[in-house]
């Protein structure tokens, strides 16, 4: 089931960052999105998002999947690092793409955002204070208040940045769990090539050669970087 | 004590007391509401800019001898409102340095209007009251009450209908929007409404003071609580604690009616520091 179906996609605010780009996104997909920085990974998301009209061609959505309802992980910003506000609330603030003009959350909504909650393994901390936790702590809440608008799709942006090796392992592995027991659709930006080739089905590369294809293809197309990586050694950087 | 309450009563016989008692509490509680938004999106200093901005349309209004000059003052306010608040991120000047210059340049042109076609005797006089709001809180008519409170309730329902669209959009404008929010939509609303509350507090404290009613029971808040709702809750109630107090001291005591308020504010802000550092502890 085709779930996403870019075409002839170019994208930019006034000039074209890319020409040209085809991709297609299927149910249950792990797609990282690799690329140098300003290669346009942050603008593709945000046309995928809606927040952004393309240039020229088109993102059509199948298989039940709105633009509205995929769940978005944002880079973190500053105002949120002092921000007075219960892990509870936050999570909750995910179902408000559900709510049109309705002041209030119904019960179902509530226990959705329950839900999301536990499945992130954040339940027990719902009272906490969302500035309190640790880095991986919160990227966890903005997890599950993303799977509150989520029905398919997951779209994260760099969602491992900040945080400490085992606090991003851990992270890679809950994502992966939503992958394959939940069948979420995943969209990830990445600067980290290593985790993308372990975790990721499907690669989608932006520079001057863009790459599209299978995990298995693109390590067949670019042998040098299994190498690279197996060495330790980073392929890019991880500051923006 | 029982002197201060005779004192009281006597002064609760005369309406203006009254008018000003209701003016600067309802002012005091819908600054503070939007203060929590705008504290939390970095933009303590809009009030300081936007009164700013009043002072200077008061100025041209005066230099027009407008008889009524709240149309004229509350349009130009509202549009460097919304000039500052939705122009968002991709801006070539960026937000603090926006208001810094704003607030100035308003400032200095309003004086400079009033100097060089200056109608009244004692010019440092009525600047000095459009600044520090010395008087007009006790001169205030009925109609300006009333005006008072139909903004204020309109305000307070405002804030209380969107009140969980206000949190998301404070605390992550992205994935608001990329959720189907009007995030522009709100920014722009929050635009006006500050605009508005920024207008009305003039009376009260003057321009010089308002940042002081839209960031301290925010702040104070902030030393005490940890979640959004109790945060806002809790500003609003500090915010008709320090206006009422603060009007009740000015009058029983004689001193300036803003600055009394800030002062309880700031004694009120102190006190809550140290609670919050008692209790973390």
């Amino acid at each position: 089931m085709i779930q996403i179906n870019c075409q002839g996609l170019a994208l930019g605010y006034h000039s074209a960052l890319m020409r040209d780009l085809n991709f297609t996104v299927h149910a249950g997909d792990y797609l990282c999105i690799l690329g140098e920085n300003g290669a346009g990974k942050s603008t593709l998301m945000k046309t995928i998002l809606g927040l952004l009209a393309p240039l020229e061609g088109s993102v059509t959505f199948g298989d039940g999947v709105r633009a509205n309802e995929i769940g978005y992980l944002p880079q973190q910003t500053q105002t949120q690092r002092d921000f007075p506000a219960t892990v509870w609330e936050v999570a909750l603030s995910g179902c408000q793409g559900r709510c049109g003009l309705r002041p209030f959350y119904t019960r179902a909504e509530k226990e959705l955002a329950r839900q999301s909650l536990a499945r992130m393994d954040m339940a027990h901390l719902s009272g906490r204070c969302y500035r309190e936790l640790s880095g991986g702590q919160q990227q966890r809440v903005l997890l599950a208040r993303a799977l509150c608008a989520a029905r398919k799709m997951l779209l994260l942006d760099e969602p491992v940045t900040g945080l400490d090796p085992t606090a991003s392992r851990e992270l890679y592995q809950v994502i992966a769990r939503l992958n394959k027991e939940d069948g979420m659709t995943i969209l990830m930006i990445s600067h980290d090539t290593s985790a993308a080739l372990r975790y990721a089905s499907h690669i989608l590369y932006l520079g001057e050669q863009v790459f599209f294809g299978t995990r298995e293809e693109f390590i067949q197309a670019n042998p040098g970087y299994r190498d690279r990586e197996l060495k330790g050694g980073s392929l890019h950087g991880h500051d923006d | 004590m029982d002197m201060m309450i005779e004192k009281l009563a006597q002064y609760w016989a005369y309406p203006f007391v009254q008018y000003a008692l209701v003016v600067g509490v309802l002012v005091a509680l819908c600054a503070s509401l939007l203060g929590v938004t705008l504290v939390l999106k970095r933009f303590s200093f809009i009030g300081d800019g936007l009164s700013h901005v009043a002072f200077g349309a008061m100025a041209i209004a005066s230099v027009l001898s407008l008889n009524n000059d709240m149309p004229l003052v509350l349009s130009i306010t509202v549009l460097c409102a919304i000039l500052l608040l939705c122009a968002g991120q991709n801006t070539k000047i960026k937000g603090d340095a926006a208001i810094a210059m704003l607030s100035v340049g308003a400032l200095a042109i309003g004086y400079l209007l009033m100097n060089v076609f200056s109608t009244s005797s004692n010019l440092s006089g009525d600047v000095c009251s459009t600044l520090f709001g010395s008087t007009s809180i006790l001169t205030l008519t009925k109609t300006e009450v009333w005006l008072c409170v139909v903004l204020s309730a309109v305000v307070v329902f405002l804030y209380f209908f969107f009140y969980h669209k206000i949190f998301s959009v404070t605390f992550d404008e992205s994935f608001a929007a990329a959720t189907g929010i009007r995030a522009k939509g709100y920014n722009l609303l929050l635009a006006v409404v500050t605009a508005v509350v920024i207008v009305m507090a003039m009376n009260l404290v003057g321009s010089l003071l308002i940042s002081a009613l839209v960031t301290f029971p925010a702040m104070s808040a902030m030393r005490l609580f940890r979640s959004f709702r109790s945060v806002t809750l809790c500003a609003a109630l500090l915010a008709v604690f320090c206006a009422a107090a603060g009007i009740l001291i000015a009058i029983l005591a004689g001193t300036p009616v803003g600055s009394t308020i800030v002062a309880v504010e700031i004694l009120l802000f102190g006190l809550c520091s140290l609670l919050g550092w008692a209790v973390r502890r």
